[in-house]
């Protein structure tokens, strides 16, 4: 059957024989396009980045991704561009290439086709907030200085004609309907996904791959039987349903941070820095939970929030909070047929805070990721969530913590106790992240900065100008 | 000279520029993985890999025993095998090699063998190697005058002991290790390797083949990245290539996935120092006792040169009356320490800006006023004696203070840290120079050659035997024939480094890359310059002398002809048009074993202010701005020597901050892949960073007075961690020094606040 879409301007057709190979791979070795290239093969150097537009559900959509960590076929129905496609002509380099020759952009170069991909992107969509747009893009060469002024000088410069004959050819791919392999599925819609995870109870789902791919890249493992979520309408969908949003698991990262930014900006800052654009762009919050990782970040947040999952199994349905969802690590309330198909997040107050700590800001895993949400009235603490990833095996509630603040007075000595409690809540471990001191002094202190930040002026680093 | 771009930036941003990985190949070519030790220290009892052997696209499996001669990829004295024989030593060593019909089926079968061991007892810190004297070499004493009596007559509040702990450093080049062979007619072998050493590739790989090195010719056209890591750590994957390519006579191709490199190849040394220092009332250093205790590894590897070049910059910029200098190289089963930009420099540099650091914190003083009054001056000795002639340091640092507005700055901070003891957030500045010795301290390396042809149409092709990995080498250099030419830069084709092409180079390290193959091409440029002048003089009725070379023309006498007229000429005449050049640096003369003499040409000076912001809650924190200011000598080409400078800056910043290695209780490296070893990422650069050239040309007689640049630029990042420690003191009374180890990552600022603060942590 196979699987059909643009590179750079030019429609193939693949029949994929192996789920598993990456676009990576598959431009380097079947298509002799090695400007783009490998640098860790997890998705954390950027080295590997492409451009991929596709007709989303706000219309043409440019994403910088990581080849490495995406699947071959998850490319079905898109367009894709690589560096040696970037140009506006022969003759004429992109806006961002020339600039970047000009800056004097390149050392090395090995990372140069990545960040011209990303700058690309986010040119082709005006973007300029850079830092962002290339926390996924290592350089270990130029110190970045001369990558801003190159990004900088390009800003607001015409858009190669490529941009807009690939949003037209994108019309003309074939579209609609579900593409079945030997050992892999893209179902169309939720139900043809629903009918596929009751035929194949131990088949993987994949969301964004930015996880399940170093199973491949990394363990060297084969996956089994996979249903891509790439192609699957109604898990993309976000709804303000007026008690509050509903979020579908196919949801990137990327779109629930402007989903969310206006309800809980805390939450929208704190995956400003879960991975990078290129994760963001790829990853999704369904599989940010349903992975169970004990840190996540999302989860966290999500738990504090009192977020609700919907669990689909054929045409049955449940809901279950969140936080019950995580029962041990490495285990889930997930049946087998069984698949997250939705998260709610109740409409509220905005009380949350989340603080993300980690050795450096950008494109980090969370030794300790904190969320708390306290609501008082008159003073006192009526409501009280407080979770944490990296605590514990699972996201979890403090629940000490939480029993220490609520109906008291929201004051210092009240929020101190609170600190204490979380020796109660929290054994914390020490591995190459943080030793289990820091994490519990760090976690502890919190609590702290979310109270200061609540009765003073309390600022956070990255918040200081020079 | 001028702003050029890099010779390669056009083939950079269109994805043209080929790596090893580029390079297309026949469809038979072989990929090639290693399997590894999974224990640190142990005998290896039994090997079994029919499971290796019978997985898809296996074509070989070879371990030691399989290999045709020398099984040794030592840059130095032979203790490196290719592939482990009976111990090995250390998690991550190479024991069996897996040659496949693709990467991924290489790496899948190298999963797959079985090894059973007997383990050892496995040494992993300087501790437990000190503690059972596990070691290269006895313990190397350099010293100037006598600091013990000096140390004794010393008033004691005038003494401060103290130990600080460096972490080392993952190269991470974005380009892993790689390599490729294609096996030649009669024997021979074609490597192309991502190496800083194409020579030593040459003499590795002809050892490995147990062939003369005339057989073997490497080729490298560019790195993507170096840093030091690939200038011996590419010698074990040419060797395997080379070797599968002989016993398979098919092409054979090998790169380390990321975690693979990390795990396998060496990184900066860590180190301890340890310091009893004296000083006078008024801060100058009267006497220092200082110890260094260097992590080298398994096996030796270029650590003797590392270590030498610690204690050669145990000194830095400040004159030490009295000084002794004691090095310990330590031998652990953890990978072999490596080369990494600054090559011991860098050790030798934060331990003596901590214990100035820690002078001021004890004496109150402006950190900045404390260093000044310790710099050198002209005329005063190193510890090993030599004299400071060039030294630049005083004045450049008081032109950055200006710059930088520094002691406004401080006093505010400082007005902070006294008005706002329990803010939540706290600033801290500092300013530390730097001064790098500029030479391969083996001095016998510091020769390099060069090989011009100009061809009958003017066009000229350069070859010399330096290294491009980013540093704008190639670019430097095409200049230099360019300007002594007067051609365009666009008549110049700067071709790959090459075994048969120049012989017998050093490794392009030392930052010595410019200075070394500037002076080598301008010398054979000068051969030919000369021989054309000869030639033209007579034909339009003057002198050699009176023929002169400039904006693409010949001038001879009241004649102008094009270059390609000439070149043409020339051609017609029988006139060679092709020239080497050799460059053997003067003047130097050094006794290693006495630590006395010369080691080097001369000095490179910079200083670097940095200020920063930590949370106090949770050991975050933020650089806010960088100045810096950096002798480069008359600038090559400007552009370039910044992009050094502010790379440098950086790379050195995250070595001490965030780039943090953790080995667990087994000798496994737990951060082996960028997902848990954090260089810095685009937003860590200093939200501000302000970087100028010294106005400065080389006392030296060097390449159009330049000097080098691809190290120095690194210690300017040492001012990040001392403007760490200047925020945490802010926490405390006064009375306890923050005592901050490198890496200061989040936890550690953390931990030092907490104690500055008196609590439990």
């Amino acid at each position: 059957m196979g699987i059909e879409f643009l590179l750079n301007g030019e429609t193939v057709r693949v029949e994929v024989s192996d789920p598993t190979c990456t676009l990576l791979d598959w431009l380097r070795e079947s298509r002799n396009l090695t400007g783009t290239k490998e640098g860790c093969n997890e998705g954390d150097c950027g080295a590997c980045t492409v451009m991929v537009s596709d007709i989303g559900p706000d219309g043409i959509d440019h994403r910088a991704l990581n080849a490495c960590i995406l699947f071959l076929l998850q490319l079905h129905g898109k367009s894709v561009r690589t560096v040696e496609g970037a140009a506006a002509s022969p003759e004429k380099l992109h806006p961002v290439q020339q600039a970047m020759v000009d800056h004097h952009g390149s050392q090395c170069g090995f990372c140069t086709p990545g960040i011209i991909m990303s700058m690309a992107a986010a040119h082709a969509t005006g973007r300029t907030d850079h830092d962002d747009v290339l926390a996924g893009n290592l350089c270990r060469c130029t110190g970045y200085a001369p990558i801003i002024r190159a990004a900088q000088a390009a800003e607001g410069t015409e858009v190669p004609d490529w941009v807009v004959r690939d949003a037209e050819a994108l019309k003309g791919l074939k579209s609609g309907g579900a593409v079945a392999g030997d050992d892999y599925y893209i179902p169309a819609s939720a139900d043809e996904l629903a009918d596929w995870c009751l035929k194949n109870p131990d088949g993987r789902l994949v969301g964004g791959a930015t996880d399940l791919a170093l199973w491949v890249t990394k363990g060297l493992k084969s996956l089994g039987p996979v249903c891509f979520l790439s192609g699957c309408s109604g898990l993309k969908d976000i709804e303000n349903t007026g008690d509050g949003l509903r979020i579908g698991a196919a949801v990137s990262l990327n779109r629930l941070q402007s989903a969310i930014a206006g309800h809980h900006p805390d939450f929208a800052e704190m995956i400003r820095r879960y991975g990078s654009v290129q994760v963001r762009n790829a990853a999704t919050i369904g599989g940010n939970i349903a992975n169970g990782s004990p840190i996540g970040d999302g989860p966290p947040a999500l738990i504090a929030l009192g977020a609700k999952l919907t669990l689909r199994r054929g045409a049955e349905r449940r809901e279950i909070k969140l936080a019950d969802f995580f029962i041990d690590y490495g285990e889930q309330d997930r049946q087998p047929g069984e698949f997250v198909e939705s998260i709610f997040i109740p409409k509220q107050e905005d009380r949350l805070k989340c603080y993300k700590l980690t050795k450096r800001f950008d494109q980090d895993i969370s030794a300790v990721c904190g969320c708390l949400n306290v609501h008082l009235d008159h003073g006192k603490v009526t409501c009280c969530s407080i979770a944490f990833g990296g605590m514990a095996g699972i996201p979890k509630h403090a629940d000490h913590a939480e029993a220490a603040l609520l109906g008291q007075p929201w004051t210092r000595a009240s929020i101190e106790a609170a600190m204490a409690a979380l020796d109660q809540d929290f054994t914390p471990l020490t591995d190459m992240r943080a030793s289990d001191r820091y994490r519990m002094n760090a976690a502890k202190n919190m609590l702290l900065r979310y109270y200061l930040e609540d009765t003073e002026d309390a600022p956070r680093v990255l918040e200081v100008a020079p | 000279m001028s702003v050029t771009p890099h010779d390669a930036a056009r083939l950079h941003v269109t994805g043209a520029a080929r790596y090893i990985d580029d390079i297309p190949t026949p469809a038979n070519t072989l990929h090639l993985a290693f399997g590894l030790s999974t224990v640190a220290h142990g005998k290896i009892a039994s090997i079994d890999l029919d499971d290796v052997r019978k997985a898809d696209g296996v074509a070989a499996v070879l371990t030691a025993e399989d290999l045709p001669a020398d099984n040794d990829v030592s840059p130095s004295v032979h203790d490196e095998p290719l592939l482990a024989v009976g111990t090995v030593h250390y998690v991550g060593q190479p024991i069996f090699l897996v040659v496949a019909t693709s990467h991924l089926a290489a790496r899948r079968a190298a999963k797959k063998g079985r090894i059973a061991y007997k383990e050892l007892p496995a040494l992993l810190t300087i501790d437990a190697a000190m503690q059972v004297d596990s070691r290269f070499e006895e313990p190397v004493v350099w010293s100037k005058g006598d600091p013990d009596p000096v140390l004794k007559s010393i008033d004691p509040d005038h003494i401060i002991k103290g130990s600080i702990e460096i972490g080392g450093q993952e190269h991470f080049y974005l380009e892993g290790q790689a390599a490729l062979a294609f096996p030649q007619e009669n024997g021979d072998m074609l490597v192309h390797s991502s190496t800083q050493h194409p020579s030593e590739i040459q003499h590795k790989v002809a050892a490995g083949l147990g062939v003369p090195f005339h057989a073997v010719r490497v080729e490298t056209r560019r790195m993507g990245g170096g840093f030091g890591g690939k200038e011996s750590q590419g010698n074990a994957l040419a060797v395997s290539c080379a070797v599968a390519a002989k016993l398979t006579g098919r092409p054979c191709k090998m790169r380390y996935d990321r975690d693979d490199d990390m795990v396998i190849t060496g990184k900066r040394h860590d180190f301890r120092i340890d310091y009893e220092v004296g000083f006078s009332a008024d801060g100058k250093i009267e006497a220092l006792n200082v110890t260094q205790y260097t992590r080298c590894g398994w096996a030796l590897d270029l650590s003797i040169p590392v270590a030498d070049r610690a204690m050669l910059h145990a000194d830095n910029a400040y004159n030490l009356p009295h000084v002794r200098i004691t090095s310990h190289r330590l031998k652990t089963n953890t990978q072999s320490a490596t080369a990494f930009r600054g090559f011991g420099g860098p050790q030798g540099v934060v331990g003596i800006e901590r214990i100035l650091d820690h002078i001021a914190y004890d004496m109150r003083r402006d950190p900045f006023e404390l260093r000044r009054a310790n710099l050198y001056r002209n005329g005063d000795t190193t510890p090993y004696h030599m004299e400071i002639t060039d030294s630049v340091i005083q004045p450049l640092m008081d032109e950055l203070a200006e710059r930088s507005d520094y002691k406004a700055r401080y006093a505010s901070i400082r007005q902070e840290h006294k008005d706002n003891p329990g803010s939540v957030l706290k600033r801290g500045i500092a300013m530390t120079p730097v001064k790098f010795g500029i030479s391969f301290t083996l001095t016998h390396l510091n020769q390099a050659g060069a090989l011009v042809h100009i061809y009958s149409d003017g066009s000229v092709h350069l070859n010399h035997g330096g290294t491009e990995m980013g540093q704008g080498l190639f670019t430097k250099v095409a200049q230099v024939a360019a300007t002594g030419f007067g051609l365009p830069l666009d008549r110049i084709r700067i071709t790959a480094t090459d075994t048969g092409k120049v012989p017998n180079t050093s490794a392009t390290a030392a930052s010595s890359g410019s200075d070394l193959n500037g002076m080598a091409v301008k010398n054979a440029c000068d051969t030919l310059k000369a021989r054309l002048a000869e030639f033209l003089a007579p034909l339009y009725q003057t002198t050699p002398d009176k023929v002169s070379f400039a904006d693409g023309n010949v001038t001879v006498g009241s004649e102008v002809l094009t270059f390609e007229k000439v070149a043409s000429m020339a051609y017609n005449n029988r006139i060679q048009l092709s020239a080497t050049g050799f460059y053997a640096t003067p003047k130097i003369q050094w006794d290693r074993a006495a630590g006395r003499g010369r080691p080097f040409f001369y000095f490179a000076y910079g200083a670097a202010v940095t200020e920063v912001v930590i949370d106090t809650l949770s050991g975050e924190y933020k650089t806010l701005r960088a100045d810096v200011l950096h002798d480069v000598g008359k600038s090559l080409n400007p552009a370039i020597d910044i992009g050094q400078i502010e790379g440098g800056y950086v790379q050195g910043a995250g070595w001490l901050t965030t780039e943090e290695l953790v080995w667990d209780d087994q000798g496994r490296l737990r951060t082996h892949a960028p997902s848990t070893y954090k260089i810095p990422a685009c937003s860590d650069r200093p939200k501000i960073f302000n970087v100028a050239l010294f106005e400065n040309k080389n006392a030296e007689d060097t390449i159009y007075r330049s000097k080098a640049v691809g190290e120095p630029p690194l210690m300017l990042g040492v001012s990040a961690l001392m403007a760490l420690s200047h925020a945490v003191s802010g926490c405390g009374d006064g009375k306890t020094y923050p005592d901050l180890h490198a890496p200061a990552t989040p936890e550690r600022v953390l931990r030092a606040v907490m104690r500055q603060k008196g609590l439990t942590w």
